[in-house]
């Protein structure tokens, strides 16, 4: 009988404990929904990632307006960028591009590890007019093989893809070529495996205007891309210009009266389709640029690896529109912004 | 003393040791005995200085990225509002520097930094409108990139410990706790009748129906350690409880029989019935852990046929307590005792499972009532055995035992989740 009322006390000492745990547990642990309502708005308004990316070098928001290194101060530009007349009016543009390795945010707080031209994702725009001499001094300052792929009419020679046009770390080449056809193409590395290094950061926008100029307009380089950070080929980022939600945070500002042009190219790695889609508004879409008449009058469209497109519109109303995949999967994972549109 | 003391004198040549000795032999040895004890620690800590200092060398020295472990221990749902418990269990400390829910960004505040050192503890809210009976996935997404799944297979609203919950858990653990094995406890009558060959039939029966409790248990807490973080290393733990609960009990029971020789025969069938209800009872403080959990992270809806199939299955547990003292007789004060040892527990299970799940805990708790359960068994046997060991093994024991598995392997039909 004695062992029992040890037992028994036993039992009532784990009770205790017990509830001297879960009491212990009602402190820290805040209680049934107090403000529903005002909980309830505040998740319905919380997509989108937490805090502002850093500053560095490459700012989404030049970048959209931003060729031939046009933001650089002159004496930095002619660095990297030279104009040279040629006979009939036709120009020689030179450019000095270099690969190199760079830690780039790509998010807030969320860093990837990429292979960079010019120290930038995407790399600097090159931007000629129909028949100007295109000259680039290549470095390769990266510790793989790379090159640089033009979209676009080259020779063999200037076409950087075969294993033997490779440039070895270290090495420099010259790619040297007529800027044809007119239309909004991009670069890339062709160097192998070719996901990889595309996917590391490897490609940039080439454009090339009709020797008329097109009517004048507010311009914006869009280059569609994202970033596998987890090695499991899926994307975990998405952006325009590499930063998640970038223009979401920071509208891009346009007037009324402004006719809009935008240079999409889409370069996102492992899926087979992006798209982009304007909110409130229609805009007639120029395939790949290479025409003058318009294939569409849209408000989406849809985008392959490597497919771009030049979109034209006008917006009717001032006020905040949202521009975004729809692939509404990629819109949440970052691909989403938005224009501002002043009265 | 003396021993070391010798042996170091042997092994010393040094002049100025000699002296000492003979200055004060005895402390001297002493001295020497714990400089020796001492003597590799204090080696030890100086070449980690020096590692430290100078550096690792040779293949450590490799750039390697940092090594991102995070493991989501627990996630709390209220409306329109998800907490995770987290811990960095990596070697390295980690930076969530975003959060996605259903591969969405979402906003999120952690606590107390978004750095978690190692073994570092968090709290992550998100306020997400997750939705009723979904499934919702979470991943934390470090700083470098790396991403940290969890998920919520069933959402619905975690239980807080408010009192509706404490009695809805506590009814629970009444149904697949305590009323099973009273219910069980009823056949001590029937029991008492039997012939001698009836009532070995039946001790081998309950052995064959703890055997397989026992290694239930076992199973559940080898599968329940993947869920642990790495760093607590949950086979350790599991081994720890395992043997620590098989030994402990074994040297009470020892003790107990000891001191119940001149008690007889009676007083120790009585004690073996409640070395049974407390094995038992520890075996059900894992299950209730197992289901309180289970069901706070949504991983199963109780419904009204898994509560039906538990107690259905638990009523075998009745029957093993009783079967000891059914020749000896005992006080109903003392079967109520019993039951309660062996069928309390549950609540206690589910009410700590269904607050503060931790997988380790877990382990812990299934490790000690497979522990107890085996040693339960060894003590039955021993029991059955003591006419002749070649008696353990007669047809009756034999086909005892083996409908005790069967019994164990049909009820649990019904509580295969």
């Amino acid at each position: 009988m004695l062992r029992s009322d040890v037992l028994r006390k036993a039992l009532l000492f784990t009770f205790a404990v017990v509830i001297v745990m879960i009491l212990h547990h009602f402190k820290e642990e805040v209680a049934a929904c107090e403000n529903c309502k005002e909980k309830e708005k505040k998740a319905h308004m919380g997509f989108g990632t937490v805090g502002e990316v850093g500053h560095q070098d490459y700012n989404p928001m030049t970048y959209l307006t931003d060729w031939n290194f046009s933001h650089l101060p002159t004496d930095q530009r002619s660095k990297f960028y030279k104009e040279t007349k040629l006979s009939g009016g036709r120009l020689l543009r030179e450019y000095w591009i270099y690969t190199v390795n760079k830690e780039i945010e790509i998010a807030p707080g969320v860093f990837f590890p990429a292979w960079t031209y010019n120290g930038q994702v995407p790399g600097p725009t090159i931007r000629a007019t129909e028949g100007d001499l295109i000259r680039i001094h290549f470095l390769n300052q990266g510790d793989k093989p790379h090159t640089m792929h033009f979209h676009g009419f080259h020779p063999d020679s200037m076409d950087g893809a075969m294993p033997h046009q490779f440039v070895a770390p270290g090495d420099t080449f010259l790619y040297e070529f007529e800027a044809d056809p007119v239309g909004v193409h991009l670069y890339h590395c062709h160097s192998v495996p070719l996901t990889q290094h595309i996917h590391k950061g490897l490609y940039g926008v080439y454009i090339v205007d009709p020797k008329i100029p097109k009517k004048p307009a507010k311009e914006f380089i869009m280059m569609l891309n994202a970033f596998d950070t987890n090695f499991d080929e899926e994307n975990e980022v998405y952006a325009v210009n590499t930063v998640a939600f970038y223009y979401m945070k920071n509208p891009i500002k346009v007037n009324l009266e402004d006719l809009v042009r935008v240079y999409v190219v889409n370069i996102a790695e492992f899926d087979p389709i992006n798209s982009f889609h304007l909110h409130a508004n229609f805009f007639y879409e120029f395939r790949t640029g290479t025409s003058s008449t318009p294939n569409s009058y849209t408000d989406t469209i849809i985008l392959g690896q490597a497919e771009r497109s030049i979109l034209e519109f006008k917006f009717k109303f001032p006020g905040q529109y949202m521009f975004h995949a729809h692939k509404t999967e990629f819109s949440e994972l970052g691909w989403m912004g938005a224009f501002e549109v002043l009265p | 003393m003396r021993f070391y003391h010798k042996t170091f004198r042997k092994n010393m040549s040094s002049n100025l040791e000699q002296v000492q000795n003979i200055n004060n032999p005895e402390a001297t040895s002493k001295l020497r005995f714990w400089g020796n004890v001492f003597l590799p620690l204090i080696l030890l800590s100086l070449l980690i200085i020096v590692f430290l200092a100078i550096g690792p060398l040779g293949v450590f020295k490799a750039a390697l990225p940092p090594i991102e472990e995070v493991s989501i221990q627990r996630i709390i749902l209220q409306p329109n509002e998800i907490t995770l418990k987290v811990v960095n269990d990596g070697p390295d400390p980690v930076t969530i520097a975003q959060v996605l829910v259903n591969e969405s960004y979402w906003k999120f505040e952690m606590e107390p930094s978004q750095t978690l050192p190692r073994l570092g503890r968090g709290t992550i809210k998100i306020y997400y409108p997750w939705v009723e009976g979904n499934l919702e996935k979470i991943k934390l997404l470090s700083r470098n990139g790396i991403t940290f799944d969890a998920e919520i297979p069933v959402a619905t609203t975690s239980p807080s410990p408010n009192l509706q919950y404490l009695s809805s858990f506590a009814l629970l653990g009444v149904y697949v706790g305590v009323i099973p094995v009273f219910l069980g406890l009823l056949w001590l009558p029937s029991l008492r009748r039997l012939k001698e060959k009836w009532y070995s039939f039946f001790l081998a029966l309950t052995v064959g129906l703890l055997v397989f409790l026992g290694i239930e248990s076992l199973v559940e807490a080898i599968e329940t350690t993947e869920k642990a973080p790495a760093v607590y290393q949950g086979m350790g733990v599991l081994m720890l409880g395992f043997f620590i609960a098989i030994l402990v009990l074994s040297a009470f029971s020892r003790k107990g029989s000891l001191a119940s020789q001149e008690k007889g025969e009676s007083y120790r069938k009585l004690m073996l019935a409640y070395s049974v209800a407390i094995g038992i009872g520890i075996h059900n403080l894992g299950e209730g852990l197992a289901i309180g959990g289970a069901y706070a992270v949504g991983e199963i809806s109780l419904g009204a046929l898994l509560v039906l199939g538990f107690m259905i299955h638990n009523v075998t547990e009745g029957v093993a307590i009783v079967a000891p003292i059914a020749k000896a007789g005992a006080r109903l004060k003392q079967l109520v005792l019993m039951g309660l040892l062996a069928g309390v527990p549950t609540i206690l299970g589910t009410w700590i499972g269904g607050f503060t799940y931790s997988a380790i805990w877990s382990v812990l708790f299934l490790a000690i009532g497979a522990g107890a359960i085996f040693q339960v068994v060894f003590s039955i046997m021993q029991y059955m055995a003591k006419p002749n060991l070649g008696s353990l093994f007669s047809f009756t024991n034999v086909w005892g035992f083996l409908l005790g598995l069967a019994v164990m392997y049909v009820t649990g039909f019904f509580v295969t989740i």
